[in-house]
């Protein structure tokens, strides 16, 4: 065993990454409630499943019957079943990844059956030529692709507005959160093609649901790297998501990425629809509302070891995580196992790059003791994710968007984890 | 207000973004097909706070408190407030107290969001199918609530745009 191995980086039993990659350790240091159950040998070392030909292919393949994971957290306005939100089971998965069943949905009049022969998207406005693509016409584009999170800006929003931490879990927090391949045209491309007239400045985006939901979008981000959005993960956009196509703005609020997307009205000024004043503004303690905050901060949150995936035996645990930038990349992630007090860094995992979600992973020796997991982000900008005191002394909790305080959580001597603000 | 939102940097991009209209992309098939004017008008929808985009027709509070009755208060309550969807009235001056409570009338900076909203979003089971005078009826009974308008007011495009909301220097670009 290599001496420095154990040797911790940071309080309370970090350690250096290394710990992760030796097994040996394992042995050491209570294995035996890691090992496996032993099904396979009581068969006889023929399990069921190796007596007999298995199932056949199929169309379209799903998870294993074994599996039950799914979004969380799915609530819905009085009355309604499509008006509401549902969560990505954040601490269940792995990588950088979010299975496109299971990203997160927020909708404000239910999916919408389209059909995408009869679907089209309608340009005009201040541009010469008002335009209606199909679905067929936007194939013959050039693509783009790119990874990249989609983040809810009431996400988090909870962990501000509660005056104390409530006992909720790392999705039911945090789960507005997701990240796919998406896959469109870029809007320079469509709008160049309309032609924008003098005095464009703003693109009124409209989706094809019940609720015709709109936003406005500065046109400098509309010609910078906004797309028409037609593949997520390789596949045609789920339903969810905005099927046949959506509009898809890197790094900025999920609400703006309208889906369904049916018209863009070119204008000199943003339309102040519902979804820009009464919602997603942030209220300030003096009465007054931050508008047009676009960009999603830095934030990371750590998924395992959270609520409901506590601790068992004791021994070297992994503390893994998500961290993400509408500023830019992630540059560093942090993590604490004192409650802030000491820091180490975590190991960075995924193909990264401007806007995308990456892993970090640390390894945690834990015999019991009683401890305060944090982590903290720091993007390509220099911006460090803050603190909830420091959110809270800055904006008040009625701010309620655009929330990206850390998150702290608290484990007991029995290894339990529970939400915790200090 | 809105001018200052446009930073050095985004007025580059629409200069850019102006030139290179002159040229098409390349590899841009160009496949828009012409819209017209027809097909524009039976799916525009957007309002601007200046009123551009507003309907023609009229509505009155006592039109609109009959209407409210019929469409909208199984959700949001009698009068506006006590439903089991959220209270549409009520709550000016609330805003910078502990317990804000945000409404279209303590909160909404222009009386064309609750135009454009209603038109194209409500009543939630059916969408779209109130008239235009209509919606303007149901819009002047909410905003006389609060007395933002008077219980005897008649509302059209022009009326509607002149309305000045209690909130209406509320909002302030956030970076």
């Amino acid at each position: 065993m290599d001496d420095t191995t154990l040797v911790p980086i940071a309080g309370n039993g970090l350690l250096p990454l290394r710990a992760l990659n030796r097994r040996q350790l394992l042995t050491g240091l209570g294995a035996g409630a890691l090992a496996l159950p032993s099904a396979a040998l009581a068969a006889g070392g023929r399990p069921p499943w190796m007596q007999g030909a298995g199932a056949g292919m199929r169309g379209y393949g799903t998870p294993s019957p074994a599996e039950t994971v799914g979004r969380v957290a799915i609530a819905s306005q009085p009355g309604t079943t499509g008006s509401g939100a549902s969560r990505t089971p954040l601490a269940a998965l792995e990588g950088t990844i979010t299975p496109s069943g299971l990203h997160f949905e927020r909708h404000h009049s239910g999916v919408p059956t389209i059909d995408p022969v009869a679907h089209r998207l309608h340009i005009h406005g201040l541009v010469e030529k008002p335009l209606a693509f199909s679905l067929e016409a936007l194939e013959r584009y050039p693509l783009v692709t790119q990874l990249r999170f989609l983040e809810c800006s009431g996400n988090s929003a909870v962990n501000l507005a509660a005056p104390e931490a409530p006992d909720l879990d790392v999705a039911t927090l945090h789960g507005l959160v997701s990240q796919s391949e998406w896959v469109g045209v870029p809007l320079s491309v469509l709008l160049e093609e309309a032609g924008l007239k003098p005095g464009a400045a703003w693109v009124i985006a409209e989706g094809a649901d019940a609720a015709a939901m709109s936003r406005s979008v500065p046109l400098g981000k509309a010609l910078d790297d906004a797309i028409v959005a037609l593949y997520q993960n390789g596949e045609r956009l789920r339903p969810e998501n905005g099927y046949p196509m959506r509009l898809f703005l890197p790094n900025y609020e999920g609400n703006m990425s309208v889906k369904w997307l049916r018209r863009l009205k070119v204008t000199d000024q943003p339309a102040m629809t519902k979804d820009e004043t009464s919602k997603y503004t942030e209220l300030m303690p003096d009465g007054r509302a931050a508008q047009f905050t676009f960009t999603m901060g830095v934030k990371s949150v750590i998924t395992r070891p959270s609520k409901g995936y506590g601790l068992g035996a004791h021994g070297i645990y992994p503390i893994t995580g998500l961290a993400w930038s509408g500023q830019g990349e992630i540059r560093r992630v942090e993590v604490s196992a004192d409650g802030g007090r000491s820091w180490a860094d975590a190991a960075l995992e995924g193909p990264g790059g401007p806007g995308a979600m990456v892993r970090f992973r640390m390894p945690w020796l834990w015999q019991g003791q009683p401890a305060t997991l944090v982590s903290r982000a720091t993007d390509s900008t220099g911006t460090v994710q803050p603190t909830r005191e420091a959110i809270v002394d800055a904006r008040g909790p009625q701010s309620l968007y655009h929330y990206n305080g850390q998150q702290r959580w608290q484990v007991s001597a029995a290894g339990d984890v529970r939400n915790s603000y200090v | 207000m809105f001018k200052r939102l446009v930073s050095p940097c985004l007025a580059g991009l629409l200069l850019a973004g102006a030139a290179s209209a002159l040229s098409a992309t390349p590899g841009a098939p160009g496949l828009g097909a012409p819209l017209t004017p027809a097909v524009l008008a039976g799916i525009e929808l957007t309002v601007l706070p200046t009123g551009e985009g507003l309907p023609s027709g009229e509505g009155s509070v006592t039109e609109g408190a009959a209407l409210y009755q019929q469409h909208c208060q199984a959700c949001h309550g009698a009068e506006g407030q006590g439903g089991m969807n959220g209270d549409l009235v009520g709550g000016v001056g609330s805003l910078a107290t502990a317990a804000p409570k945000k409404t279209v009338t303590s909160y909404w900076p222009y009386a064309t969001i609750a135009f454009d909203y209603i038109r194209r979003a409500m009543p939630y089971t059916a969408p779209g199918s109130l008239s235009a005078d209509e919606v303007y009826a149901i819009v002047a009974y909410l905003l006389s609530r609060d007395d933002v308008v008077p219980k005897d007011a008649v509302l059209d495009a022009q009326g509607l745009a002149a309305v000045k909301m209690p909130n209406a220097e509320g909002f302030y670009p956030g970076e």
